[in-house]
């Protein structure tokens, strides 16, 4: 298990190799549909992702005795963000996406030019990455966005995933689906 | 019978409840074996241990394990028509809700608004059925692992498939090979051979009821045999748990099958996610 702190440096996000089972700790953001959608419109985005993490991810938040609980936190599946996640990196210098079943070549391309890696969180999985967030650190555009979609800002500790997509260009994806094929092929020919 | 009382209410919350936070014994026994199955460090492994440790805790806390909560699919027996009747299954869903064993998810289809008790005209499912016992059962099912359902239709020249076992085979595979990971694998294949395309849904999801170790109706010699062979066979696609790779990519495989007009020959699969929440009340 390798041990990621905020800030995620750079040279060590580029070390990682697709399949390191990572452990992460410090803030991550969560940001889903209308938050890349706010950025793909030219919007400027108040939150400082350089070196930080990105979670795709619509939490279950109530506010309970003056203080932000988090009841839910599992992924999102972020395929959906594709058309908006290469400009994104680029653009805000994250280095972790945090997410479920992974994005496409351009986004791959992306984290190789700029640093940046994949990190698959187990879907379904609610009640444990709940657990994991020690504390909601705040929210940004919550009137705008809506709690599902807001992005919220969680001091996680221990926050578990597995390396999906590295920097090196290589998708645990993209391999899966192609020797999986491959494999489809051998059993019907049999 | 008397129609439902506070008291069955209460059960069937208490019923939601364990749904929700606790898998059956045989999935989680499943997971477990096939985390032994996996080579320690590898992507599959953590995923495997990740689900486990993830379960236990929902477990302890009674909190749903997944954050969809899912479509609710009430099997009760027809003995019981009159004392757990759908108005009575709503009280519960909407008190479940009340107290956080379920999210709000249930949408209305033509304006998008949310049904917050989660009970509207068709939800929760309700089917009432013969099963020999005064039982309820509860099948909750997430959005992710529904998406990833198909039906075939026989003979289908893209895949070489037949209308046979051999091609029944063939779609059952080609539906885990697209599957992927997306729908939150390990999963669980319910399948129906032949059937017109609802009852073929119907029937696939009736087989997601049956525990892992259980034999095929009647004890069909020919679909015992077609479950193992899929079983074994799927699992060396190497998908693994969450499409990272791995030997455990299906949990079980249940089919059944219903019959079919000179016209039609469909294989409708029904992908359920390793979060298999499926529970059972008695009724005295």
């Amino acid at each position: 298990m390798v041990e990621l702190r905020y800030p995620f440096d750079e040279g060590q996000v580029r070390a990682l190799k697709a399949g390191d089972a990572v452990s992460i700790t410090g803030v991550i953001h969560t940001g889903r549909d209308k938050f890349h959608k706010f950025f793909a419109d030219g919007n400027r985005i108040d939150v400082d992702f350089r070196d930080g993490a990105l979670y795709h991810c619509g939490p279950v938040v109530v506010k309970e005795g003056g203080e932000w609980r988090v009841k839910a936190a599992g992924p999102t599946t972020s395929v959906r963000e594709n058309p908006y996640e290469p400009a994104f990196i680029a653009a805000s210098g994250v280095r972790l996406v945090i997410g479920k079943g992974g994005m496409d070549s351009a986004t791959l391309a992306a984290m190789e030019r700029h640093g940046a890696v994949y990190i698959q969180a187990v879907g379904g999985a609610a009640a444990l990455s709940a657990a994991s967030v020690k504390r909601v650190a705040g929210v940004d555009y919550l009137e705008e966005f809506g709690a599902a979609e807001a992005c919220w800002h969680f001091e996680v500790e221990g926050f578990r995933g597995v390396v999906a997509m590295d920097s090196h260009g290589r998708s645990l994806f993209a391999e899966v689906a192609s020797s999986s094929a491959a494999r489809l092929g051998e059993l019907f020919g049999a | 019978m008397q129609s439902g009382t506070d008291n069955d209410v209460e059960r069937l919350t208490e019923l939601i409840r364990d749904a929700s936070s606790s898998l059956p014994d045989d999935v989680e026994r499943a997971l477990n074996e096939a985390l032994l199955r996996e080579e320690d460090g590898s992507s599959a492994a953590v995923v495997l241990r990740t689900i486990l440790d993830n379960c236990a805790l929902a477990r302890r806390q009674g909190t749903p394990l997944c954050q969809d909560t899912g479509t609710l699919t009430f099997f009760v027996d027809t003995d019981l028509r009159r004392r757990i009747t759908p108005e009575v299954l709503k009280s519960a869903v909407a008190r479940a809700t009340e107290r956080g064993c379920l999210r709000k998810n249930c949408i209305d289809s033509v304006d998008g608004r949310s049904y917050d008790d989660n009970c509207a005209e068709g939800a929760p499912v309700v089917h009432y059925v013969e099963r020999g016992e005064p039982t309820v059962t509860l099948v909750m099912k997430g959005g992710g692992s529904e998406n990833m359902s198909r039906q075939y239709s026989l003979p289908d020249a893209s895949l070489g498939a037949g209308r046979d076992l051999k091609g029944v085979r063939r779609c059952i595979l080609d539906a885990v090979q697209k599957t992927q990971g997306y729908g939150c694998a390990p999963g669980i294949l319910g399948v129906c051979i032949g059937g017109d395309r609802a009852t073929g849904f119907e029937v696939a999801k009736e087989q997601l009821l049956r525990p892992l170790d259980e034999q095929p109706a009647d004890g069909d010699a020919a679909l015992a045999k077609l479950e193992r062979t899929i079983l074994e066979e799927a699992n060396t696609l190497g998908i693994g748990p969450m499409g990272l790779g791995g030997r455990t990519t299906l949990l079980g495989v249940k089919i059944a099958s219903r019959p079919r007009v000179p016209a039609s020959f469909f294989v409708t699969v029904a992908y359920m996610c390793w979060a298999c929440r499926r529970r059972e009340c008695r009724f005295q």
